[in-house]
């Protein structure tokens, strides 16, 4: 069993387009959308849920006013300032670290356990889908993020799949590192802009730093064929294959207006460029 | 004046839009852009400022005096993040789990740790012709980035328009970078996609108490589904910007779109002529 990771070090490059076509052209494989703040693979797939579980974050703290005598020691201690007047917590911020709740004199500080979010198992289709959604103002992203992975591998040996689709989360801070860590192959989506390549070398150098190997994809390559010259050039001096180059198509706004992965509506070079693509991972991946 | 410029989603348009606000909002008075999206800054692309200052952020660390310590354990009993592991003759830190808050240096009984510091990345400050530029840069491989947004906004400006460029999602680092502004301007496109983020931000914003009001980028005339829930929540639906080809190319070669289209500067001085007004202000839930 083999894992590709499609990351972009920023959102709206087409990560999650490109992991809906790979998701129809693969055969054997589990889908698992791992962009835990904003999920959106399941829009274009179409899913049927099957189960929902709760996610438990770190447990937050709550002062009993009863036991409470007032000393302060919590609120001069609290480095998130989440101890308000009144010794009222704000949840928010809270990080759930535990200091208040060890220090406090009179045993007033509870930790109380805290759903941070969800985990789903859905049918599509074109396979098993898992995919979480924290709740708004949550942290504990990356640990969310290593939930999904990790049902998603239970399912695929459970299932004998031969392969596991991640659709990362964007940036290269504490999701993303979640996500690429033991990963067989990270795909990166870049555009050929100038902030995509300052963001293309940003991931780069994170894949490198946590030594993963990577493979990049174009998108929109012919908006700008100077950018993706230099595209290329930055791929070149870090060693990483540019396995697939798709064009500017604004049918994909169309598919995916309408819920509906690209390769299905689209022809031409649109469609060349994702069958080649997925021929490249494929080989990269040791496919049959 | 706070205005944060938020999306749920990356690749929405947020820095075309935060910073083609920020150089109609120049041509009338003085501006700071804060680029809070600290681990893919792209605004000074757009912006391009000439650089005057770097500093460097720090968080704290603990640091442990190993002849002091006695592997009692108890700084690993109490680090929530398992930041530190007790090893037979040492105790062990793992950097980049710690979240600073202190526990083991309060709570070590024989006094053996103390607070040290470790960077995690810096912040750059510069200017762009009458705009003032901030923006914080995560290093590589660094996890937590909200102590470094708190750093790029400890340079707000009071009395000038302060434009917070912020980072995508809903958690922690956005929730930063959005407390405390006066008003958050959510950035959508017209698809699914746009529409399922637009939610997720729409209830970040509402539960951080930041009135709101919605731009539509890339529309193609048909923005039913956002109009809707606009109309659904009472926010504000400010402008829609066309999918524009030019302005995607512009955008690739990091010139702003109000460059690429002057005619669209109309839209943003009615979003600053809105905020002038106060209009925000019937937005708050």
């Amino acid at each position: 069993m083999r894992e590709l990771v499609v990351l972009s070090g920023k959102g709206g490059t087409g990560k999650t387009t490109v992991c809906g076509n790979l998701a129809v052209l693969a055969s054997s494989k589990v889908m698992a959308d791992c962009d835990v703040d904003a999920a959106n693979l399941y829009l274009l797939l179409d899913p049927v849920l099957k189960s929902s579980s709760p996610f438990y974050g770190l447990k937050k703290a709550t002062i009993n006013r009863e036991k409470c005598l007032g000393c302060n020691l919590c609120l001069h201690l609290c480095r998130y300032d989440a101890i308000g007047p009144g010794f009222v917590v704000d949840p928010v911020l809270c990080e759930g670290c535990t200091v208040c709740y060890h220090a406090c004199p009179c045993g007033a500080v509870e930790m109380i356990e805290h759903v941070a979010g969800h985990l789903f198992l859905s049918d599509t289709r074109y396979g098993p889908l898992v995919h979480a959604r924290l709740g708004i103002a949550e942290d504990n992203s990356g640990k969310l993020v290593a939930a999904v992975r990790k049902e998603a591998r239970r399912l695929a040996e459970e299932g004998t799949k031969e392969l596991i689709i991640t659709d990362g989360p964007p940036g290269i801070g504490c999701p993303a590192i979640s996500c690429l860590s033991g990963a067989d192959l990270v795909l990166v989506v870049a555009e050929p802009t100038f902030s995509g390549r300052h963001d293309l070398e940003r991931v780069l150098e994170l894949a490198k730093h946590f030594g993963c190997r990577a493979a990049v994809c174009i998108n929109k390559w012919d908006l700008e064929p100077e950018n993706t010259r230099a595209l290329e050039s930055l791929c070149n001096r870090y060693s990483v294959p540019v396995v697939g180059y798709l064009p500017y198509d604004e049918s994909v706004m169309e598919a995916v207006k309408g819920g509906r992965p690209v390769i299905q509506e689209c022809s031409g070079p649109m469609e060349e460029g994702i069958l080649a693509l997925w021929d490249e991972l494929k080989a990269l991946l040791e496919l049959r | 004046m706070i205005i944060a410029v938020a999306s749920g989603k990356g690749g929405t348009g947020k820095t075309t839009v935060a910073s083609s606000l920020a150089l109609v909002a120049a041509e009338k008075g003085e501006v700071l852009f804060l680029d809070c999206d600290v681990e893919e800054p792209n605004g000074h692309i757009m912006l391009k400022p000439r650089w005057h200052k770097k500093e460097t952020v720090r968080v704290p660390v603990p640091e442990i005096n190993q002849e002091k310590c006695t592997l009692c354990g108890r700084c690993a009993e109490v680090c929530a993040f398992h930041a530190l592991v007790v090893l037979p003759r040492e105790v062990m830190l793992f950097p980049t789990m710690c979240h600073g808050c202190g526990g083991c240096w309060h709570l070590c009984p024989t006094g053996a740790i103390s607070p040290g510091w470790r960077e995690i990345g810096q912040v750059e400050e510069g200017s762009s012709g009458k705009i003032g530029f901030v923006q914080g840069r995560l290093n590589v491989g660094e996890a937590i980035s909200p102590p470094l947004i708190q750093a790029v906004k400890e340079r707000i400006r009071p009395g000038v328009l302060n434009i917070i460029d912020a980072p995508p999602g809903t958690s922690c680092p956005v929730i930063r970078a959005v407390k405390g502004a006066g008003f958050c301007l959510l950035v959508t496109e017209p698809t699914p996609f746009g529409l399922h983020d637009l939610e997720l931000a729409y209830e970040m914003a509402i539960r951080l108490g930041v009135p709101c009001g919605v731009a539509v980028n890339r529309s193609d005339g048909d923005d039913s589904s956002i109009r809707q829930f606009c109309h659904d929540n009472s926010v504000p639906l400010l402008f829609q910007l066309p999918q524009d080809r030019e302005v995607a190319r512009g955008y690739a070669r990091g010139i702003p779109a109000v460059e690429v289209r002057p005619e669209w500067k109309g839209h943003f001085l009615a979003l600053l002529a809105f905020l002038e007004k106060g209009g925000y202000a019937r937005c708050a839930n």
